[in-house]
């Protein structure tokens, strides 16, 4: 009887797996489970351009290729359990799927502020298209906004909602936006550019509670300060989606713990066979940098380990000559960012919060720029607003390092 | 042949089909995205890639 795989989680990472395995020849029985309803689509769009327009699922989803016609979705029905010795997962409509090759791919979730009078409409997150749908529907012109999180994607949200006419107050407890990845010069600077846009910060703080009967129509700081909203979008940090994996014995203290063939790795160290690690939830040491594993959140990565996986799965499953081989060798993606603010441009490669020490390598400060980023003086991030060729020359030396 | 298409609506520029097919798409020196709107068979799989690492999802294979 021919093979089969189940790959559970079905965005980017999980689409990507599925035809990487059939471009490696892989003939066997694909099928995808999703926790959301909606087909894979990209992201990304969901805090920039499709916030700003008409959001709907033809706008954002990917294309499928025809060597994914013949997998199975499976969607609206998230992952429940998996019985790692008798190989099959469990659905939370109590589906059961039996696999000899799995596939983990199911991602994040957005965490969300507990608070005692949270129980208010009016709160959003930004992960899902609906989360998106729901989101574009508040902002309007007048609407006042409130942003936790100074990340990536709390910064566009709040340029987004700017657009849109909003009043934008972003809240966090970082001492500037974006600083983790970008460094204090940066993001001071970008910080700049935010208010001159017209948000404004309320940094080093937290939300303690919300104000309104039903309707949300205050938020509290930890200091005590009021801020009247409208909207509350919490753009904080995430949740891994691992419970599914609770009653295995997989490394799933943050991620799911991989070798560097994205083999998912027990509590006692060792890989498991056949059970595979895609995307954000992946945390693998890259060669690029050090030995240490990391889970990388950037765009690009279930790309490439989606790739990766469909390459030594199938491998695997046909019992290639080559599979030892293919296993042991070096994964070394290149963490990728972009994020559209505005006018701006930013993107980024390597791993710039790493860094011990930056320098402006081109452009001005307050103009189109690149900032590289260097530990112990070998260059390890480089970050530019603008002048995609200037970082282009760093992307290519942050490669042959 | 494969025709390449590119919604100059959604590229923002960023290059990265540049890396992955770069007899397809080039940043010209304004930095803006030029590309060879048909290619050889041979060239679907660099082609597929630039699709996979578009941050915009603005480039497709027309069939």
């Amino acid at each position: 009887m021919s093979k089969s795989v189940v790959i559970v989680g079905a965005s980017m990472g999980g689409l990507r797996a599925a035809e990487a395995l059939r471009n490696n020849g892989f003939e066997g029985q694909v099928t995808v489970i999703g926790a959301e309803v909606h087909a894979p689509y990209n992201r990304p769009p969901l805090s920039k351009e499709v916030l700003a327009k008409e959001v709907t699922h033809d706008a954002v989803a990917f294309k499928l290729r025809t060597q994914v016609e013949d997998v199975i979705w499976h969607l609206g029905d998230p992952a429940t359990s998996v019985d790692l010795q008798t190989q099959v997962v469990t659905t939370n409509s109590g589906k059961a799927f039996d696999y000899d090759g799995l596939v983990i791919a199911s991602g994040l979730r957005p965490r969300v502020l507990d608070l005692p009078n949270g129980k208010l409409s009016g709160r959003h997150t930004v992960r899902t298209l609906d989360d998106a749908i729901g989101l574009r529907a508040e902002l309007v012109p007048g609407a006042k906004v409130v942003v936790a999180g100074a990340g990536f994607i709390g910064c566009e949200v709040a340029a987004t909602a700017r657009g849109l006419g909003c009043e934008v107050t972003n809240v966090a407890i970082d001492s500037f936006p974006m600083i983790r990845p970008l460094g204090k010069t940066l993001a001071a600077e970008l910080q700049r550019r935010h208010e001159s846009q017209g948000v404004s910060f309320r940094l080093g703080h937290g939300i303690k509670d919300l104000a309104g009967t039903d309707f949300l129509t205050e938020v509290i700081l930890d200091d005590g300060e009021l801020l009247e909203a409208t909207v509350l979008v919490e753009a904080i940090s995430s949740h891994c989606n691992v419970e599914w994996l609770a009653n295995t014995n997989l490394d799933i203290s943050n991620g799911v713990l991989t070798d560097s063939a994205l083999r998912a790795i027990t509590t006692d160290g060792n890989p498991v066979e056949g059970v595979y690690v895609v995307g954000d939830l992946a945390r693998f040491a890259n060669p690029l940098f050090d030995d240490e594993a990391r889970r990388i959140e950037h765009w690009n990565i279930p790309t490439e380990t989606g790739k990766r996986v469909g390459a030594v799965l199938s491998a695997y499953l046909s019992q290639a000559d080559n599979f030892a081989e293919l296993a042991a060798q070096p994964f070394t993606p290149l963490p990728t960012f972009w994020s559209d603010q505005y006018d701006m441009k930013v993107q980024g490669f390597g791993m710039p919060g790493l860094a011990d020490r930056y320098e402006l390598v081109a452009g001005e400060l307050t103009d189109e720029l690149v900032m590289a980023y260097f530990r112990n003086d070998v260059l390890i991030g480089v970050v530019g607003i603008g002048m995609t060729a200037e970082v282009m020359k760093y992307r290519k030396q942050l490669l042959s390092t | 042949m494969i025709n390449v298409d590119v919604d100059m609506d959604k590229c923002q520029h960023y290059g990265q089909c540049v890396f992955e097919a770069p007899d397809i798409f080039k940043l010209n020196e304004n930095d803006k995205l030029e590309f060879v709107a048909t290619a050889d068979d041979s060239r679907r799989s660099e082609v597929e890639s630039a699709v996979d690492v578009c941050p915009m999802q603005a480039i497709s294979i027309v069939e």
